[in-house]
């Protein structure tokens, strides 16, 4: 017999250019959670732009909930990773503490001289959080202790270790101000301030605060950059794959995404640059979402996260090796929380024995609402952002209308059940 | 006077972008073995899951007719209560419970929710002796070979007062031996008035035990053919659309020096120390060779090529791995990869495949260097990969955006194997290559591990289907409890020679 006479497999090749409108609409319901959880949080933010009277989307309130939340989303960058590999880390918040109190003995209380920097002391709490981490991530990786055991226990550990620090009670401030700029400060404006309407001057001959319009054009610029880049590859990538002859997102499809993403970050710089524009917490966190996206996305060692997270013997078996990769997922959180804890402290100008407590369960919520499996394998970057944005603006939204702490728990806690839910039950259906 | 027990008349089902069964008829006797017969992906599975209610009423198109009723499963339980008993092509036992606990999970004698064991007990010995199982029903389910698990999955059926038995792929990981003794259950069974349905890729079986065989090929029906019609080379011909006057494709072996060599290899077992498993194994592969190990199930194959692979199996490894007369260190996978050492899994689902990951990012899980640089991965470079590997194996799939889990057990085979063909290793291992694969995918790998020999990789197949062994190999080995106790150019090689040499090694073990 010849080889030629077995079944063609060209016709089933041939299937991967697919009609376009039949193609519109299965796209649609497979990322059915993608474009869902983006409206939800638009959805969210107008339900609040109206309860709280416009405050919301105020130049001021948006810095002051941007500078509130970005750890949560800094270290939920982390815990996607921890919990794709299938693991989960408890620890953030008390590591989170604990390093926040180090910066501050380092820098107000040690005698250290020069060391006090706060550029120096954020490097070294760096180190020191990746070094936690890797403690940890060994017992979880070599020994195969369940990470929920070893993050529980480092959880305890750090939270102690940070008290300890503080000595008992007290808080230890105020911090140096070139630190506290990590969270407080905004870009400086190279280009200059375009006024355009001039602020009102008071009878005493004092300009009146908020008054008047003008831009930070810095802002605007690397806004405007930041959405024609965005769109410019957007549109290259569509074109590769479409010059290939493999399917790409409808264009309909495309064209509303990019649309809609495009008019919300045009509007939220816009907001910011009437203010004092970007805070720098927002640019640090915005460089690292790009990076893990390109991590998560493009990157040999992203791919064998998942791979790991979903079936960790194949993995094995395909040559990966599972123990040092945990091992980096573990430091890469711990370097992370190190982060969240200068940006915690930084905002408060000071220490305290509580900072970033009861954090870690606002961060792996973010993960889990952003689509984020529990058995690991499962979840992207861009959802754990949105699921931080969130839980940030649900933080900020229900403390302005002056909703009980106690109740913006419970309310948390049912939208975090509820993004579940609807993940099970999309699955399910299709 | 034969009436009919069940009817499933027009049975459309489809799942997001493909269209599983289209308008399928299946009609089956009481009292009869009804085989169903088809390649891999032609819907058997599907069309026995809508059957049992696994794909409730309502999800797919058509009717079911079962004892002169239309029914409406709404789920598993529903069709369990009518007496419909499937057995998953994948075995549902829990590997850390007992068997009578596995029996009964579920619909234990129980008290005001009080499990009485004794009573759980003495049922279960008096199931396994019905099934021909001598075992403690107290043993885990861990503690027992593939073909006992078999077995005590048949038991849990009858425990459930079973009038039509559904097995989908029952033999497909036993021995011959096993695989009779299964058979020779089926056909006990069979007098005692349960109706039986049949899905296996082993036609000589279907051959020897079927009443009617309905062939189903990309989703319909083809054919319902009776006793005195079956033959293999009439089901074949209707399960593929054509002859296939050969089973295995013609070679030219052009055969080299040693490239690949094991000397004294020893493993213990990981948990009982102190049991060796593998004794003392020397073996070697020329370039261009196809080597073939022979044994029963048990033998240790599988635990010594796993050894060999990273010692992913296994503790206390010691002896020696050459490749092309130079000692190497396979002690990871990572290296035994960079060597040039590959080994296909029998397990897909355990060790093979991410199963919530799609097609393409498993076909190049095991080499992402060849489509990445500087640790970033080329999309459309990936891209074309998948689909270049997909299409020599034939994996059938709407994409190769599909999730494996949702693959044909065969195509799921092709996709592992896809995976070590793109490392483009110089030493192929693969262990069971052919589990759970249609006669015409066999053929379509045969001829792929024909071409690699051509090319000069040094392949070593690991298979407990003899009649395959004899058919694409240069030579053969023989193993048994963890030995190898013969060695034979393919060229004399017989069934019979093989089991005598299992035998005799038998016979030395004991002495
Ligand atoms: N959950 C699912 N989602 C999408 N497609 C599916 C799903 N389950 C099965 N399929 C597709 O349906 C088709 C039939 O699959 P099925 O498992 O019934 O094949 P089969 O005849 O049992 O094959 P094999 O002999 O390999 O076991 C295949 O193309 C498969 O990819
Ligand atoms: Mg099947």
């Amino acid at each position: 017999m010849s080889t030629e006479s077995t079944p063609a497999p060209s016709s089933s090749v041939a299937q991967d250019i697919q009609p376009a409108p039949r193609f519109a609409v299965s796209a649609l319901v497979t990322n059915l959670r993608e474009y869902g959880l983006v409206l939800a949080l638009i959805a969210i933010m107008v339900f609040f732009q109206f309860t709280t009277d416009g405050t919301l989307f105020k130049p001021v309130n948006l810095s002051n909930l941007v500078q509130q939340n970005s750890f949560i989303i800094v270290m939920a960058l982390g815990m996607l990773l921890v919990i794709v590999s299938g693991h989960i880390d408890l620890s953030v918040g008390s590591v989170a503490g604990f390093i926040g109190a180090l910066a501050a003995m380092m820098m107000v209380i040690w005698p250290l001289g020069f060391l006090s920097n706060p550029l120096v002391v954020s490097i070294v709490c760096l180190i020191i959080g990746g070094a936690i981490g890797a403690a940890q991530g060994y017992w979880v990786a070599y020994h195969r202790i369940p990470s929920f055991i070893v993050t529980l226990a480092g959880m305890l550990i750090f939270r102690g270790m940070c008290q300890a620090l503080l000595g008992g009670g007290s808080s230890v401030g105020p911090l140096p101000a070139g630190f506290k700029a990590l969270s407080s400060g905004f870009i400086p404006d190279l280009i200059g301030t375009w006024e355009i309407v001039p602020p009102t001057v008071n009878l005493a001959g004092k300009t009146i605060v908020g008054s008047g319009l003008s831009l930070h054009m810095t802002t605007i610029v690397i806004g405007v950059i930041g959405v024609l880049a965005y769109i410019y590859f957007g549109l290259k990538a569509r074109r590769a794959r479409e010059h290939h002859g493999y399917h790409a997102e409808p264009f309909v499809l495309f064209t509303a995404k990019t649309l809609v993403i495009s008019a919300l970050v045009l509007f939220l710089v816009y907001q910011f640059a009437t203010y004092r524009g970007l805070p720098i917490v927002l640019v640090v966190m915005g460089l690292l979402i790009g990076l893990f996206v390109f991590v998560t996305k493009r990157m040999t060692i992203g791919r064998r996260i998942y791979a790991m997270g979903g079936n960790a013997k194949a993995a094995q078996l395909s040559g990966i090796n599972i123990e040092r990769l945990t091992l980096f997922v573990f430091i890469n959180m711990g370097v992370l929380s190190a982060l969240g804890g200068l940006i915690i402290a930084a905002r408060l100008g000071q220490a305290v024995p509580a900072a970033g407590l009861g954090s870690e369960l606002d961060v792996i919520a973010a993960v889990f609402i952003g689509g984020a499996s529990a058995m690991g394998g499962v979840g992207q970057v861009i959802g754990a952002v949105v699921g931080g944005f969130i839980m940030g603006v649900m933080n900020n939204g229900m403390s302005i209308m002056g909703v009980n702490v106690d109740w913006q728990q419970v309310v948390k806690g049912l939208v975090l059940l509820g993004a579940v839910v609807f993940d099970v039950y999309n699955k399910n259906k299709a | 006077m034969v009436s009919t027990i069940l009817e499933m008349r027009g049975i459309t089902k489809t799942f997001p972008g493909v269209k599983a069964l289209s308008n399928v008829n299946l009609s089956v006797e009481e009292g009869e073995i009804h085989a169903v017969v088809g390649e891999n992906g032609a819907g058997k599975s599907t069309l026995m899951k809508v059957l049992s209610g696994v794909y409730p009423d309502g999800t797919y198109d058509g009717k079911i007719i079962y004892r002169g009723q239309e029914c409406h499963f709404k789920g598993i339980h529903d069709s369990e209560r009518q007496g419909i008993v499937i057995i998953h092509q994948e075995l549902a036992l829990v590997p850390m419970l007992s068997i009578a606990e596995n029996i009964f999970l579920g619909n234990e004698h129980a008290r005001y929710g009080v499990i009485d064991w004794h009573a759980n007990e003495a049922r279960t010995t008096a199931l396994l002796k019905k099934v021909g199982l001598n075992e403690d029903p107290k043993t885990l389910i861990t503690n027992i070979g593939v073909g006992k698990q078999q077995l005590v999955e048949i038991a849990k059926a009858l425990s459930k007062e079973v009038r039509l038995l559904i097995l989908d792929e029952p033999t497909a990981s036993l021995s011959e031996k096993d695989s009779q003794a299964l058979l020779d259950l089926l056909l006990e069974f069979k007098n005692q008035g349960i109706t039986s349905i049949l899905i296996s890729h082993k036609l000589n079986e279907v051959n020897r035990v079927a009443d009617h065989v309905t062939i189903i090929r990309d989703g319909q029906t083809i054919e319902t053919l009776a006793k005195g019609d079956i033959s293999e080379d009439r089901i074949i011909t209707s399960m593929v659309g054509r002859a296939l006057e050969d089973r295995y494709p013609p070679r030219e072996p052009d055969i080299g020096e040693i490239v690949f060599e094991v000397k004294n290899w020893s493993v213990y077992h990981p948990i009982h120390a102190e049991r060796q498993v593998i004794k003392g194994i020397d073996i070697n592969v020329r370039r261009g060779e196809v080597v073939g190990i022979a044994g029963l199930m048990g033998a240790g194959r599988t635990e010594f090529a796993m050894s060999l692979f990273g010692r992913s199996y296994g503790r206390r490894i010691t002896g020696d791995v050459l490749f092309r007369g130079k000692p190497i260190d396979t002690s990871t996978v990572g290296k035994a990869v960079q060597h040039g050492i590959a080994y296909v899994t029998e397990d897909r689902k355990t060790y093979g495949l991410n199963l919530i990951d799609h097609i393409k990012h498993n076909i190049t899980l095991a080499n992402l260097g060849g489509v990445s640089r500087h640790g970033v991965i080329d999309d459309l470079r990936e891209l074309a990969a998948a689909n270049d590997y997909r299409g020599k194996t034939n994996i059938r799939a709407s994409s190769v955006y599909q999730m494996t889990g949702n693959l044909s057990g065969g195509n799921q085979q092709k996709v592992v194997l896809s995976k070590w063909l793109f490392a483009s290793p110089e030493v192929l291992i693969l262990d069971e290559p052919t589990r759970g694969i249609d006669v015409g995918a066999k053929y379509e790998i045969y001829t792929i591990i024909a071409r690699l020999a051509a090319e000069g990789k040094a392949i070593i197949v690991i298979s407990s289907e003899m009649p395959e062994l004899l058919g694409i190999s240069d030579r053969i080995y023989v193993m048994n409890e963890g030995r190898i106790v013969g060695e034979m150019a393919a060229s004399d090689a017989s069934q019979e020679k093989i089991m005598r040499a299992i035998v005799r090694g038998e016979g030395k073990a004991a002495s």
